[in-house]
């Protein structure tokens, strides 16, 4: 216990730092193109798309049949459409789809991600090559990963011919939803992995020895190691990830195909809306997207991530961490 | 080691941004439709709008072009192949009025919508042959009787049936109906080498391909999907007996349950390696099954007809590309020019060696020289000459997504064919209401 508490110190000691008056202009004036960036790409294109979910296209034929469009007002309509509309049954769908989606597929990639960070963390011959080749599936950009699968689940696939059952995978139902957590979790645990593998080797070897010295078995240092130690990668790898898996769209997009119920996303919803030109009601799910986004990441940080939060405070007493 | 905290804080808090901006569409608003410009006035450099092609031959014709206009060159915009997101980039063009693109690659079934947002220009019936073309094709390039478009090339259904085990079966000719269709699958499938094949698949996953075999089935039932003033007309008995084919196909056996999943392609595979008699396709999966490098199966064991009706040959829907000028391009007396060249008699002929995609001139289709390499020209043709344009109606977006669900909920079991037809009745009124 001793070690940890030391690592903590060293990790923990700052140079001193002098403010002088200046200062804080001095730094304003050299963070502007970043803010001016920021403000460019991202509040921009916010205030812009909450200024449009407040408008709905209107559009008619005149006498001739030619399309007269204008946009009107609508105030906060969009949204109540969506929530209580004729077409609400489809959003909450969605949304329970996105939220499943999310949670299983994340939770599957934990167990299998932190799987392979301990086995690439060992040391044996190989170990590159290893590595490298779970690492493939990263690399490959989504949309093909979806192809990929989709020749695995289709009617006369790869897996149909492997278990001499046909299962439609790529129609709709539980075996859409199956195929979908199948394909995301095998593109992205080596993710969570390999973060996980960035934390644990900074994890010094000597802990190990003394627990060894300690009587500890493997289960035992895993559990009292290797976990603590690497729970803020881990964390930082899981919230990336859920951020991710919640705006889902091309994988059941290119796997399954678009307006399938059993695996449409709020993201592939806001895509139909804005295909058929409806841009108010394709911005008003972008916001409610980055909502959820938001409430979502802020409740994670506050339940799980705590010491992403009050890594500060603790920073202050080292300690207290130390004999936890 | 030092930084590990602040900067995994930054980067939670980047990821949070970063989300928010990522999970924005890109908006822009649609503005008031103008009058478009109908003179095609001045001359210059133009561009021509296009998914990429593949066989080369529209590049050939644009080099021809090309040669003989040095101060009228045209431009090759290479849009993505996916269809949905070429019709997105150039309706987007037209919303900000670009004038980049000149000439637009459209689908037959987008001209009514560009048309009526006067995104793209009236063209003189004069200039362009319309006598010489397959009426339908005219027809699927005009909006409310005027021209909008020149038709560039055309497509229709053809039955693909294995002739090897029909005539083992004893059946003689290729189906003209529905139930001879089924009479053969029944006298086919009780043969020792046809065990464990299945007998008819077109597409039925959700996607284009079911609106195009259910709007075939209802005019092959002597149906329509919307009357001449363009009301909907699918709560009908002609209407129901269409999707009950389906449904009862997909109930009996006679569609395999796999088929729920078929888009063009796993059909032609089904097909390919032999698990199907019978397979309503485009002609182009036609050289796969031809190939005889081995791959196909069914190499000189299949032959093309008509797709099947009701009561008689049954009405195939029409596909195909059109060629339009954008209403917001500069130099349209140069586009004018160049869509008559384009789709004159001669490129035509000329891209028929490079491409198998069959012309609008109906005198090629007996042309010896091209039915021997494309052998299913005339049987193309007599399915051309009665073919339906898919509804032609502004909002084809909506029209098609509202179709797919409903048809794919019936055939899936989710909804009975009459409570699909009725829902899809209120869908399509509202949706050609507004």
């Amino acid at each position: 216990m001793m070690t940890t508490t030391q690592i903590e110190r060293q990790t923990t000691a700052r140079r001193p730092q002098t403010v002088k008056v200046g200062d804080g202009r001095m730094a304003a004036l050299l963070l502007s193109p970043t803010f001016l960036v920021l403000a460019l790409v991202v509040a921009y294109p916010l205030l812009s798309a909450f200024r449009q979910s407040l408008y709905r296209s209107q559009s008619g034929l005149d006498d001739d049949g030619f399309v007269v469009t204008g946009d009107v007002f609508v105030g906060l309509g969009n949204y109540v459409n969506i929530f209580t509309g004729t077409e609400a049954g489809r959003f909450y769908n969605a949304l329970w789809n996105t939220t499943f989606f999310t949670f299983t597929t994340v939770g599957l990639e934990v167990i299998i991600g932190v799987a392979f960070a301990v086995a690439m963390n060992r040391a044996f011959r190989g170990r590159a090559l290893l590595r490298a080749s779970i690492l493939i599936p990263w690399a490959i950009p989504t949309a093909v990963s979806g192809l990929l699968w989709r020749w695995i689940f289709q009617a006369d696939g790869v897996v149909n011919s492997i278990t001499g059952v046909e299962v439609l995978w790529t129609a709709e139902g539980f075996a859409a939803q199956a195929a979908v957590i199948v394909a995301e979790v095998w593109k992205t645990a080596p993710f969570i992995g390999l973060l996980v593998l960035a934390g644990m080797q900074i994890i010094p070897g000597e802990i190990y020895e003394a627990a060894k010295l300690d009587g500890a078995n493997a289960w035992r240092q895993f559990i009292g190691i290797t976990l603590p130690l690497v729970r803020p990668a881990l964390l930082v790898a899981v919230l990336f990830r859920m951020l991710d898996a919640l705006r889902m769209f091309d994988l059941p997009f290119v796997l399954i195909g678009p307006r399938k119920s059993s695996v449409e996303t709020l993201s592939i919803l806001a895509w139909d809306e804005s295909n058929q030109l409806n841009y108010g009601t394709a911005s008003a799910f972008s916001i409610i997207l980055l909502i959820y986004v938001a409430v979502i990441a802020y409740a994670f940080i506050k339940i799980l991530g705590a010491d992403i939060v009050e890594a500060k405070a603790r920073r202050a007493t080292p300690k207290k961490k130390a004999t936890r | 080691m030092k930084q590990r905290r602040p900067v995994r804080r930054a980067l939670s808090g980047i990821t949070l941004l970063t989300a928010a901006a990522l999970s924005l569409t890109a908006c822009s608003s649609a503005g008031q439709a103008e009058k478009a410009d109908v003179s095609l006035t001045d001359r210059g450099p133009i561009s021509y709008v296009s998914s990429p092609d593949a066989s080369g031959a529209a590049q050939q014709s644009i080099d021809a072009w090309n040669d003989t206009h040095p101060d009228e060159q045209v431009s090759w915009i290479e849009l993505p192949l996916d269809a949905d997101q070429q019709r997105q980039q150039m309706a987007q063009n037209a919303q900000v009025k670009g004038s980049t693109y000149t000439i637009l690659n459209l689908d037959v079934v987008w001209t009514s919508e560009f048309a009526a947002n006067r995104w793209i220009t009236e063209l003189p019936k004069d200039v362009i042959a319309i006598d010489d073309a397959i009426p339908a094709t005219i027809a699927a390039a005009s909006y409310r009787d005027t021209l909008y478009a020149a038709p560039y090339y055309t497509d229709g259904a053809l039955l693909y049936s294995r002739t090897d085990l029909l005539t083992a079966a004893g059946v003689n000719s290729p189906p003209e109906t529905w139930a001879q269709l089924e009479e053969a699958c029944t006298a086919v499938l009780a043969l020792p080498e046809a065990a464990d094949m299945s007998c008819y698949a077109g597409q039925f996953d959700k996607n284009e391909g079911l609106t195009v075999n259910f709007s075939e089935a209802v005019n092959s039932a002597n149906g329509s999907l919307f009357d001449a003033e363009g009301t909907p007309t699918v709560d009908t008995p002609e209407a129901l007996t269409a999707l009950n084919f389906l449904v009862d196909g997909f109930a009996s056996g006679m569609i395999p349950q796999a088929a729920i999943t078929y888009q063009e392609e796993q059909g032609r595979q089904a097909f390919q390696d032999g698990n199907l008699v019978f397979l309503r396709n485009w002609p182009y999966v036609y050289a796969s099954f031809n190939a005889t490098d081995g791959s196909s199966s069914v190499q000189s064991k299949f032959a093309t007809s008509p797709i099947p009706g009701e009561n008689g040959p049954g009405v195939s829907t029409l596909g195909g590309r059109n060629i339009a000028i954008s209403s917001f391009a500069e130099n349209k007396a140069t586009a004018l020019e160049f869509i008559t060249f384009f789709t004159g008699r001669d490129q035509q002929s000329d891209r028929l060696e490079l491409s198998s995609r069959a012309p609008v001139f109906s005198e090629f289709f007996a042309d010896e020289t091209v039915t021997e390499r494309l052998p299913y020209l005339p049987d193309l043709l007599t399915s051309l000459e009665k073919a339906q344009p898919r509804p032609t109606v502004v909002n084809y977006g909506a029209t098609t997504a509202a179709i797919q669900n409903e048809i794919y909920a019936a055939l899936t079991g989710v909804k009975t064919p009459e409570a699909a037809l009725a829902d899809l009745q209120v869908a399509l009124s509202d949706i050609t209401s507004n």
